[in-house]
């Protein structure tokens, strides 16, 4: 080991949602004094607004911070920070790959949640250091006693080793930041085997392209060098390399041990790939690093602009979002109801949110998302077996075999009082083999199975609703199961709307299919002919309500005088009715149809 | 498709409006002084505006004489009028002249009057034989004012009679309203209009009604009334052609009307009045004052205009078919023959017809009573999108 690895350390902070990841960063930015106090920006590590005001962070940053620790000696600590959410899980174990440990932080009051405990066999699996980190000790219903004996029972950690601190208010922080050097292990690597660079992240900067995010592992890189990505196979030529400061600091060279990024003329994100090995051409390894695999998308919905005019506008502004998200994916997709769009697919369904936010706000687009769907798999009787992800693509039932449907491994922590009402919850969404934990007295863990479909249907809300926001969920993918499928379809007036179909189980259609029409009634206004929606599974109807027609609206007097008059109004009318959808003569407007695919509400 | 309407090959229509009331009813919106005082100067200053189009127009074969109240004019200022108009315009032979004339501003001598002026057409505001509802909507005559003033008109050897009646006022009844028509049709009038109480912003009736001292009847209401009306007078026999006209036989329809719902060109001359010659349409100043100035200069007293172009022309066309027994013929432009878009109106139109709003058939589609009551929305359906 070279002495400059011995004074890197290379960290991550993780936590439960809320619990004061960024804050404890933020703290630790400000007092290694990289940022003035005058350009200093509040959570300083989640730039994106919507990251800001969720309180999560979905894009992992980096910076290196220097340090002058108590032994007088200068460390360069380097803090990868990580998405905080249930469906980055992959992202946020590539970036844990990154580092020799991490700070486990724990809020003093909530103790222990479902992500803290995912966020621990996570950094178990990479054998990290583990320093248990109790914050939020200034507010007074903090419990630090009680929380280090959850670290202890529930975590298994050395409950002693838990250092106790309030980001918010500056206690304590030197202590973490001494523990950050005496307790995580400097990196190892060879300095002279072949280069070997792990990307956990990157990001788009419209004038250099991709910024590839890397910890270096074994070897060396300096400009100039071409390199190749092993996952993707692609060869690029070294622009600029350097480290993370508030900005980004070139650096003649990357080494083993180092946390820093590379420009290397790659146009946008999409040509990298979280996970993947970097290595030279000249003098390539032999094997990637393990772990790498491709972020594959599970949630899935179709993106319509409002007004079809736009479709070119989104289509140019999901060109531009996927140059920083490498994990949203997007096609070209038609409705007959709404028109040309795009089908696109999500990590999960926060992702699908953020996505839509920043579509809305960032690139001012005005969209329509349809209900939330997941990948099914048919095995059709002719032993072919088809994948689908989009209702409008379900087989011709008779043709149908069996149907499966993917599972998750789910977990949730709550206070014990609120068991009831969500083993009700799990069970109404087809949750299969509850097993119960009591990791301390008055808290419960429920692992259950349950079919993915079910909890991209506004699942996370519903907990919440019940558990009056003390619920914690964490999940991890697990296998397809057989599982009775239909396609509910909506019709108006007999008319087929493509884009409300959805691909449910037999026995939750009758209930969507009926929300989805109750919906639909108090939003289409009323026409002059009856308008009947229907929901059904093929020719069955299982649901229906009427919209009742009006029956005068004329006015009475049409004279000379009054011609110009009326039509300017009839004109009026019919710009309005741009911004409506036609189904068959029934005229719906946009309104209705974000009413029926915005999660049911009580 | 480009331009404008076609041609019309039917003569113009000419419509005088006479802006003066000796009172303002509650629920009216058209354009109406109360300075009578000023009658003599506006009919000089219409006689004035006719003379400015004596060269672009030619021959009218319909007069209307509206208002305000036209029957407050006197025998002379009638005189004046028509002699002006017939200097300066010539008029068919068979030509349509009617007037409006309200109860109790005539009696059989005055009736006697107009009919050797020319006038050959009298249009009387009855509205109501029910005084309360008449107090109700601010007229200032009673219902026998009225039933006199049509046994008159009769008498005096008028052929074609019209009344107008209004339906839906806040506490009248279905029952009321059976017997004002049952009334009407004892006088057996060639020709009658229904209209339905609106709440024309602006008007006291409406400002009652903002303030919740007048509830206006609702939908299911009106309807019943629209229905009714409609029902009633079929069996009595009358045609009920336009949305709120019916007719005692087929010439018994209001001519000048008429022309206004088939892009006939009309000249409107008078304070507030619209014009359209074909290609345009104009209208003049609603201000009584800025009117005769403008008449004193000498000028066109118009304030604005707009040109009817295709697309205007063809939303126009749609809600007067709809508005109208006659609906619309299939070759009429508006419904573009011989393209995909014709095709398109067909199918709307046949689901429209599934839904018992118009019929179809080999000539054109014509709306039904459940499609007149909805007419304001059927243009709509026409839509290409």
């Amino acid at each position: 080991m070279t002495s400059k690895m011995q004074h890197i350390r290379n960290f991550s902070i993780v936590a439960h949602i809320d619990h004061g990841k960024s804050t404890l960063a933020d703290r630790l930015i400000q007092s290694t004094g990289v940022v003035d106090e005058r350009a200093f920006r509040d959570q300083l590590l989640d730039s994106m607004d919507i990251e800001r005001e969720r309180g999560i962070t979905i894009k992992s940053q980096a910076i290196s911070l220097p340090y002058k620790a108590r032994d007088g000696k200068h460390y360069e600590l380097n803090l990868i920070d990580t998405p905080g959410h249930v469906d980055f899980t992959y992202e946020v174990s590539r970036a844990l790959a990154s580092c020799e440990g991490v700070l486990l932080l724990v809020d003093a009051s909530q103790g222990v949640e479902a992500q803290t405990l995912a966020n621990l066999y996570l950094a178990m699996e990479q054998d990290l250091a583990i320093i248990p980190v109790i914050n939020k000790i200034d507010l007074p219903s903090a419990e630090p006693e009680r929380v280090r004996e959850e670290i202890e029972v529930e975590l298994g950690l050395d409950s002693e080793s838990a250092l106790l601190c309030s980001a918010k208010e500056g206690i304590g922080i030197e202590e973490v930041l001494e523990a950050i050097v005496q307790r995580i292990p400097p990196p190892e690597g060879d300095l002279d085997a072949p280069l070997a660079a792990l990307i956990f992240d990157a990001q788009y900067d419209a004038f250099r392209g991709a910024i590839i995010h890397c910890r270096v592992i074994d070897g060396r890189l300096k400009q100039g060098d071409w390199i190749r990505q092993m996952g993707c196979g692609t060869t690029h030529r070294v622009e600029e390399v350097g480290v993370f400061r508030v900005n980004r600091e070139p650096k003649k060279m990357l080494t083993a041990g180092d946390v820093g990024y590379i420009i290397a003329g790659i146009k946008s994100v999409r040509e990298t790939r979280t996970g993947d090995t970097i290595t030279l051409e000249s003098n390539p390894r032999p094997k990637p690093l393990p772990g790498f695999r491709e972020a594959k998308p599970v949630v899935f919905s179709s993106i319509y602009p409002i007004a079809s005019d736009d479709y070119q506008d989104l289509a140019d502004a999901l060109d531009k979002y996927h140059l920083n998200d490498a994990a949203f994916s997007y096609e070209k997709d038609s409705s007959v109801a709404l028109g040309q769009g795009f089908r696109c697919g999500f990590l999960g369904l926060l992702h699908l949110e953020v996505v839509q936010e920043r579509l809305e706000r960032e690139y001012d687009q005005s969209i329509i998302m349809t209900v939330p769907s997941v990948r099914f798999r048919f095995k059709l009787k002719n032993q072919n077996l088809v994948v689908i992800d989009n209702p409008a693509y379900y087989p011709d039932p008779v043709e149908i075999e069996e149907a499966f449907e993917p599972y998750i491994k789910a977990s949730i922590i709550m206070p014990d009082r609120y068991m009831g009402t969500v083993m009700t919850l799990v069970l109404e969404r087809r949750g299969e083999n509850p097993r119960y934990n009591y990791p301390t007295p008055g808290r419960i863990e429920l692992t259950v199975d349950l079919p993915l479909a079910e909890v991209v249907y506004d699942f996370y809300d519903k907990l919440k609703t019940v558990t009056q926001g003390y619920g914690s969920f964490d999940y991890e993918l697990g296998e397809y199961r057989s599982s009775d499928l239909v396609k509910v379809d909506i019709l108006v007036n007999g008319e087929k709307v493509d884009a409300l179909s959805q691909i449910a189980h037999r026995d939750r259609a009758r209930l969507r299919a009926k929300q989805a029409c109750d919906r639909l009634k108090e939003e289409i206004p009323r026409h002059m002919f009856k308008i009947a929606i229907q929901g059904a599974i093929g020719g069955q109807i299982i649901a229906r309500s009427t919209i009742s027609a009006f029956r005068k609206d004329v006015t009475a007097k049409c004279y000379g005088g009054d011609i110009t008059r009326k039509r300017k109004l009839l004109e009026k009318q019919k710009a309005g009715k741009k911004r409506m959808k036609m189904i068959g003569q029934v005229t719906v407007p946009q309104s209705a149809f974000i009413a029926v695919l915005k999660s049911e509400q009580e | 498709m480009e331009g404008g309407p076609p041609p019309s090959a039917e003569p113009a229509g000419l419509y005088v409006h006479i802006p003066f009331c000796s009172r303002k009813c509650r629920y009216c919106d058209f354009v109406s002084y109360t300075r009578t005082d000023l009658i003599p100067r506006t009919v000089k200053a219409v006689v004035k505006e006719a003379s400015l189009y004596e060269e672009s127009w030619g021959e009218f074969d319909t007069l209307y004489l509206g208002g305000g109240t036209p029957s407050l004019l006197t025998g002379s200022d009638l005189r004046e009028l028509f002699s002006g108009l017939r200097r300066v315009f010539s008029f068919k032979d068979s030509s349509e002249i009617t007037m409006e004339v309200n109860p109790g501003d005539v009696n059989p001598d005055r009736l006697g009057t107009l009919n050797s002026l020319g006038v050959n057409r009298i249009s009387i505001g009855v509205q109501s034989f029910r005084d309360p509802l008449l107090r109700f909507l601010g007229r200032r005559h009673t219902g026998e004012a009225a039933a006199r003033t049509l046994k008159w008109a009769r008498e005096v050897g008028f052929e074609a009679i019209g009344a107008d009646l209004i339906y839906g006022i806040p506490g009248q009844s279905l029952t009321d309203w059976r017997d004002d028509l049952r009334s009407i049709v004892d006088f057996r009038p060639e020709h009658l209009s229904c209209y339905q109480l609106t709440f024309e912003s602006g008007t006291p009736l409406d400002l009652q009604r903002r303030k919740g001292k007048v509830v206006p009847l609702n939908d299911e209401e009106t309807c019943a009334f629209f229905s009714e009306t409609a029902e009633f007078l079929s069996k009595e026999g009358y045609e009920h052609y336009e949305i709120s006209n019916f007719a005692a036989a087929p010439h018994c329809r209001s001519r000048h009307n008429l022309k206004y719902w088939s892009h006939v060109p009309y000249l409107g001359l008078g304070p507030a009045a619209h014009s359209f010659d074909g290609g345009r349409r104009r209208w003049n100043h609603k201000n009584l004052e800025s009117y005769l100035k403008a008449s004193d200069r000498g000028e066109p007293p118009v304030e604005d205009g707009e040109s009817i172009d295709w697309e205007k022309f063809r939303l126009e066309a749609l809600f007067f078919a709809f508005r109208t027994a006659a609906g619309m013929p299939w070759g009429h432009p508006a419904l573009e023959p011989g393209t995909d878009n014709h095709e398109h109106y067909r199918s709307v139109l046949t689901f429209l017809e599934l839904q018992q709003l118009v019929v179809l058939d080999e000539s054109g589609f014509r709306p039904t009573e459940k499609g007149f009551a909805v007419a304001d929305s059927l243009p709509g359906m026409l839509d290409r999108c």
